[in-house]
């Protein structure tokens, strides 16, 4: 007992915070050169972070009226305060506001547990095959008594995860066939795969956003018309397949040739073979991949502007031209980013820390 | 034991069914059915439709008078121009922010890569950070922001001169330019046999070098090259005009001039894609072995051929094929230009499509276009990266 205790205090332990910040200025002053670095760095903090601070905290109105602002001279956050909701929910009816906002809790919680790698599994997929459905159905309505709401008043930040979830959702069993199409042995099946995934790759959003908003309504018989949101999620379901796909490609080829042998000499068929040996491994090993082509997919789901949907950036941006709070871009652009930034950021911390969960296990 | 199973199953070679089998002829003929029928209906609907509207499947409208107003322009161009002639403009709209843009963002992503990989830990925090968040921040946001920006510099009359010869105002940019010349010819040709010969010298320096293992330095008659021949040029009288821009009346003239939605694009595409480039730039050349570092110490050879003959040439087959697919996104980014008004490809087709209607013919114009440039742009990088492969391997 007594000789343990010992020895864990005489483990090195890690350098204090004090002995870290002397090996910083060490390091900042390290040789004439270092030093020249140093000064310009510290310069350039000292012209940008006093004025910033002054117009973000010092000077900024937090509560108030844009006169109030003005004559504050500073940020202006009452503006987005008070936009604040309107972000998040849009043109939605004021009174039905608690659907969204429940289909946000839904969508967050359902989030979170996919994070956690203990969940994941079977019941993970059958928890989203209920839930996307059923937060489809409590944003539009028209069942269960409630009231039906059409998807032009949807908007803000919820359409920005709609988006982005139902984008991948549905790109992302179209991305598994696409990747086991590519490596098909079959040409015809090889050469549509390829196709496809080159196209959109080769291709803008915008372009694709564009053909699906302009060219799918004529493509489609006389007297149908197909939702404007519709039009959206396929187009960014085709993107999100192209992309995803190609990762999954990534994963399909890191596999040893030993998997797909040791699975045709039990005797498996070939989707009993992928269902149950190649596709989870294949997936897992490239899950950091799939997170970060996902912040980029993610991050895309702003230009749905071209075609006049109202996502969370266009929300905001159409709050600006509120006559009672004209002149406040910068406060809104800089809220935007941020809330951008912070989801982006989680997810590529996560990715990263994933990234060293996995490597060992495959190894 | 061994031959009779062989004989029995017949052996996989890949992951779905060999084309022989029966099966796989199956699915693949279903597949043709499917797409075939599938594109069958949609030309179908797509022609009802179009006939609905009084519309005819066809190139012709692309003769037609255009009537869009477009601002700027590489050629010459006005309203009365057909369709063919404003998708051209748009097209060349695309290739100049483009192009401009992957020379600017190759410089700003390896001058910031190195920074992070600087040994000076303030640097490398600020660079650090101001990565993550470019990176972590919607481009469309980027852009509008500094399009924000720009519109609220001061007027033409108030414009600030960070530089002599440069304006930057509510207008957009005025830098200095060159004027088109014989006098500009002849001095650029000089300058590029100038630099031809230098290669020429090099080359035959290398192969001198490879055969004898005498090295010597083409330094100074390379820049003799160089430097001489277009100095050659100016003693005989070839100087080329610079046009200062200069503030007449409402606004500048002479010199060139940026407008505030190719300056403002400009700027949010280099910004963001040499952030991404920086990382590419970092983690290629960390990806280069340590002890690559201290062999060529250890050969005695100075810190810039270290990194010039050992660690770059290794760095550069893992930066390679990511930084192309930079450059393609850039320029498939550019067509975000039609969020704040540069008139490029996508912009202009879009204001043909809503003015003919020809949805289906504009929409493929300039997907294929895209395609184009992104096929022309894989095949070079291949090309390069084939070369980069190969010098590995000796």
């Amino acid at each position: 007992m007594q000789a343990t205790t010992t020895l864990a205090q005489a483990a090195p332990r890690g350098p204090s915070f004090q002995e870290r910040m002397q090996a910083f200025i060490k390091a900042c002053f390290a040789g004439p050169l270092n030093t020249l670095i140093t000064l310009a760095c510290l310069a350039v903090l000292y012209f940008a972070v006093p004025p910033f601070w002054s117009w973000a905290v010092t000077n900024a109105t937090w509560d108030g009226n844009a006169q109030a602002c003005r004559a504050a001279g500073g940020a202006c956050w009452a503006f987005v305060r008070e936009k604040f909701w309107f972000s998040i929910f849009g043109l939605y009816p004021f009174e039905e506001r608690w659907r969204p906002a429940t289909m946000i809790v839904i969508l967050v919680a359902m989030v979170l547990l996919s994070t956690i790698r203990r969940f994941w599994g079977r019941k993970l997929l059958i928890g989203w095959a209920i839930a996307a459905p059923a937060m489809w159905l409590l944003m539009q309505g028209g069942v269960f008594g409630l009231s039906y709401v059409q998807t032009r008043q949807w908007g803000g930040l919820t359409i920005t995860g709609i988006i982005a979830v139902y984008g991948l959702a549905l790109g992302y069993p179209l991305a598994i066939l696409l990747a086991l199409g590519r490596r098909s042995e079959m040409k015809l099946v090889r050469w549509f795969s390829t196709a496809i995934i080159e196209c959109v790759r080769g291709v803008p959003l915008i372009s694709l956003l564009f053909m699906a908003a302009i060219m799918l309504p004529l493509f489609m018989p006389q007297g149908i018309t197909i939702d404007r949101l519709m039009r959206v999620l396929v187009a960014y379901t085709l993107f999100t397949a192209a992309y995803m796909a190609e990762v999954v490609r990534g994963g399909l080829q890191a596999m040893p040739r030993g998997q797909y042998e040791a699975a045709d000499a039990i005797g498996l068929s070939f989707w009993q073979k992928m269902r149950l040996i190649i596709l989870p491994q294949a997936l897992t090993i490239t899950i950091p991949s799939q997170v970060n082509t996902f912040i980029g997919l993610f991050k895309d789901t702003t230009l749905v502007v071209v075609i006049g949907v109202f996502d969370f950036f266009t929300t905001l941006r159409a709050a600006l031209g509120d006559p009672n709070w004209l002149g406040f871009p910068t406060e809104a652009y800089l809220f935007a980013a941020s809330v951008y930034f912070v989801l982006c950021f989680a997810m590529s911390r996560y990715s990263q820390s994933l990234e060293k969960t996995l490597r060992p296990e495959t190894r | 034991m061994n031959s009779t199973t062989s004989s029995a199953i017949p052996p996989s070679r890949g992951i779905i069914p060999l084309p022989g089998s029966s099966r796989g002829l199956w699915i693949q003929a279903s597949l043709l059915v499917a797409v075939i029928g599938l594109g069958w209906w949609f030309w179908s609907n797509a022609q009802a439709n179009m006939a609905a509207r009084g519309l005819q499947f066809g190139f012709g409208f692309l003769d037609r008078s255009a009537g869009i107003p477009i601002g700027e322009h590489l050629i010459a161009y006005t309203p009365a121009d057909t369709y063919r002639r404003a998708l051209t403009v748009g097209l060349l709209n695309t290739l100049r922010v483009a192009i401009v843009g992957i020379a600017l963002c190759t410089v700003f992503g390896i001058l910031l890569g190195l920074a992070r990989l600087s040994s000076n830990p303030l640097l490398r925090g600020l660079v650090g950070g101001y990565i993550e968040v470019i990176r972590n921040t919607p481009l469309v946001l980027q852009l509008v922001f500094w399009h924000a920006v720009l519109l609220q510099l001061p007027s033409v009359r108030q414009a600030l001169n960070p530089l002599p010869g440069v304006f930057l105002s509510q207008r957009g940019m005025k830098i200095p330019g060159l004027m088109a010349d014989t006098a500009l010819l002849v001095f650029l040709l000089a300058a590029l046999i100038g630099a031809i010969g230098w290669w020429l010298l090099l080359r035959r320096e290398r192969a001198r070098q490879i055969a004898t293992g005498d090295r010597r330095s083409t330094l100074f008659p390379g820049i003799a090259m160089l430097l001489g021949l277009p100095g050659l040029a100016l003693a005989f009288g070839f100087v080329p005009v610079v046009e200062w821009p200069e503030l007449t009346g409402f606004n500048f003239e002479g010199g060139l001039a940026l407008s505030p939605e190719f300056f403002a694009l400009l700027v949010g595409l280099v910004v963001y894609t040499s952030a991404f480039i920086a990382e590419i730039v970092r983690s290629g050349i960390q990806s280069v072995h340590k002890g690559q570092w201290e062999a060529a110490r250890a050969l005695g050879l100075p810190p810039g051929r270290i990194m010039r003959l050992v660690i770059l040439p290794q760095a550069l087959r893992v930066i390679i094929p990511p930084l192309t697919s930079q450059y393609l996104n850039l320029t498939k980014n550019s067509s975000l230009a039609i969020v704040i008004g540069y008139p490029d490809l996508v912009s202009v087709a879009n204001t043909s499509i809503n003015q003919t209607g020809q949805a289906i013919e504009v929409i493929t114009i300039f997907m294929a276009v895209y395609l184009i440039i992104s096929l022309i742009t894989s095949a070079l990088m291949n090309w390069y990266n084939a070369k980069v492969a190969l010098l590995k391997e000796r």
